[in-house]
């Protein structure tokens, strides 16, 4: 798991690293799921997409995180399957492209009630890419 | 880190980091707390993300922050900082993402004697009227224009639709309604999450709690909140549920074009702010009073079912079985108000995040019988230990922008919680001390567990031997419902 999580004392917060920028969002997602323990029913699979432009790609990982969020809390659905895309090109807006697949949510152990910017910087590393994130439950 | 080292002693319970300390500091931070509770504070990341709220443009005087402060998202848990107004900044990071996260208490009274043979009952009732768990719906759910006529009434709403008395509105800080709400800069995702949310407590650390009043110190306030040694009393702890989140959400999100907008340079981006008179921040301050009057008429709803829960375990068997409501405060909140500053009055903007307004005798808006008590200030405890009930003072009107503490504060990570204790041996516990237990899950519960918190009794020492909150009476808990 390219995740791990990070000692705070009211809320969540992860450390996630990855070879490519597509993947580390990616591998967020998977770690939020980690954190809140959901338990996926087998049938329907649904499909969701999702795009969205920010000015850089902090923001656009915590628009892609936030869809997550809304989507378990409103329609009780999250998601184990992504296919990204992401523009970066210098002096472009960021874009992200993102089909979901996933399935209702039969149990949960917390829900996440918010991605936060704390300290949120996507950092290059020997690992590729990394960020540490905080989540507000 | 910033070490207790850093700090300069101004007296036994207040500490201060200088202006001096960080060349983008716009003034100092002031800590209310004992040196036992710093050595506890300093092992997170509050006191920076403190000094990082001191470098909010327009800020006006000393951020301050309360003893039961701990690690936040860029603004620290425990914290209070006032801006200018109308030329300083609103920041939505500063309030949180549980826009009017809040207490209300009600008083009983019902005997604790009386009461002891109902309690498993009313606390089964009090869990199935009031929805607890992570994305429960609540027992009211309305459409989008009724929920825009809500977040524009507040309780008002409530006490229309027949979930209210005059005298819960009375007494509600700001009467349960801000002023200045705007339901259209509340976007559609926001009002989608809220319409079926109202009247359900939720999960992480909101609850429904049944006390007793353990011990009256304050005979005359005591009696004056409708407080009655050896009996009953009810505190429910939520606030503004999806709505709330995500009104936050959409606004941080705004805000990092606004601060590029204005200038703004800031040490974490969660601290995102815009000025109060620009578009941006005006459209946030719309949206989070709508968001804050959406969380009153949660409480407000959640009291009527609690109000359910007490009629159908004691009508009929107790002459007297009413709940009355004491007060209803906000704990994460921005407000304009009028303050001292500099031997002036003038307007600022006080952001509360895990702070409780704590105004003292003779502040205007105060319900008429709370003149000359100062406020109830509303400090739950962490589930198996003591709640207190405390009322303002006019140090804190001068000392710590009219606030105080909200709670015992965490000092347990929930990783580290649901490592070391199993829920199902806390519940055990607990029960074994007599105090009964609804909860939906037992990880959850164990995250909460006392001893995840700091000591309350020190937490409320440290503000009363500051003089921001003094003694009025101290709850033991009876029976709690957590989600």
């Amino acid at each position: 798991m390219p995740f791990e999580e990070l000692f705070h004392t009211a809320d969540w917060s992860l450390r996630v690293w990855a070879a490519d920028l597509d993947h580390l969002f990616v591998e967020t997602a998977r770690g939020m799921n980690a954190l809140t323990g959901f338990k996926l029913a087998e049938k329907p699979r649904v499909r969701r997409t999702f795009t969205a432009s920010a000015p850089d790609a902090e923001s656009l990982l915590v628009s892609f995180l936030s869809e997550l969020v809304y989507y378990a809390e409103q329609d009780r659905l999250a998601f184990d399957h992504f296919d990204l895309s992401l523009n970066l090109e210098d002096g472009q807006p960021c874009h992200l492209s993102a089909t979901l697949r996933g399935a209702p949510i039969l149990s949960l152990d917390k829900a996440i009630k918010a991605v936060t910017y704390h300290n949120l910087q996507i950092q290059q590393t020997a690992r590729g890419y990394e960020i540490e994130i905080v989540f507000d439950v | 880190m910033i070490s207790i080292h850093n700090l300069t002693r101004i007296t036994d319970y207040e500490w201060e980091i200088p202006q001096s300390f960080r060349g983008d500091m716009r003034g100092p931070v002031r800590i209310f707390s004992t040196h036992k509770l710093l050595e506890q504070i300093a092992g997170d990341k509050s006191l920076e993300q403190a000094v990082n709220a001191a470098t909010l443009p327009g800020l006006v005087g000393a951020v301050v922050v309360m003893p039961d402060m701990h690690q936040g998202y860029g603004f620290p848990i425990g914290g209070v900082a006032a801006t200018e107004f109308p030329g300083g900044v609103i920041s939505p990071g500063a309030i949180g993402y549980d826009i009017n996260c809040g207490v209300r208490l009600l008083a009983s009274s019902i005997e604790l004697e009386a009461a002891l043979p109902h309690l498993d009952s009313l606390a089964t009732l009090l869990n199935q009227y009031c929805p607890s768990g992570v994305g429960v719906k609540g027992v009211v759910h309305v459409n989008v224009p009724e929920l825009e006529r809500l977040m524009r009434s507040g309780s008002r709403w409530a006490l229309k639709n027949g979930y209210a008395n005059e005298n819960d509105i009375a007494r509600t800080e700001e009467n349960g309604c801000l002023e200045g709400a705007d339901p259209a800069k509340v976007s559609e995702r926001a009002k989608a999450r809220g319409r079926t949310q109202i009247g359900a407590v939720g999960a992480g650390n909101h609850f429904v709690e049944v006390d007793v009043v353990e011990a009256v110190l304050d005979p005359k306030a005591a009696a004056v909140f409708g407080l009655h040694a050896g009996c009953l009393a009810v505190q429910i702890h939520c606030g503004s549920r999806g709505l709330g989140h995500q009104v936050c959400t959409d606004y941080v999100q705004d805000f990092q074009s606004a601060v590029r907008k204005y200038g703004i340079d800031l040490p974490d981006r969660e601290l995102v702010c815009a000025p109060m008179d620009s578009p941006e921040g005006q459209a946030y301050l719309g949206a989070m009073r709508a968001a804050a009057n959406f969380a009153f008429v949660n409480r407000q709803l959640l009291s009527y079912s609690a109000r359910r829960a007490f009629e159908e375990t004691f009508a009929g068997k107790l002459k007297n079985w009413q709940l009355t409501q004491v007060y209803d405060i906000c704990h994460n909140m921005g407000k304009v108000e009028t303050h001292a500053v500099d031997g002036k009055r003038v307007k600022v903007c006080v952001h509360r995040k895990g702070a409780t307004r704590a105004f003292g005798p003779g502040t205007p808006g105060l319900p008429p019988e709370y003149q000359q008590t100062g406020q109830p200030v509303l400090v739950p405890g962490s589930m198996g230990t003591a709640s207190w009930v405390l009322a303002g003072t006019e140090t804190s009107m001068l000392r710590s922008w009219g606030s105080s503490c909200h709670g015992a504060g965490r000092t347990m990570s929930r990783a580290k919680a649901k490592h070391d204790i199993r829920g199902d041996d806390l519940r055990r516990e607990l029960e074994g001390r007599g105090i009964k237990v609804r909860a939906g899950s037992m990880s959850g519960l164990a995250e909460e567990a006392p001893s995840a918190y700091k000591d309350v009794d020190a937490v409320v020492e440290t503000v009363v031997a500051a003089g921001i909150a003094r003694k009025v009476a101290r709850l033991r808990p009876l029976a709690v419902v957590k989600g």
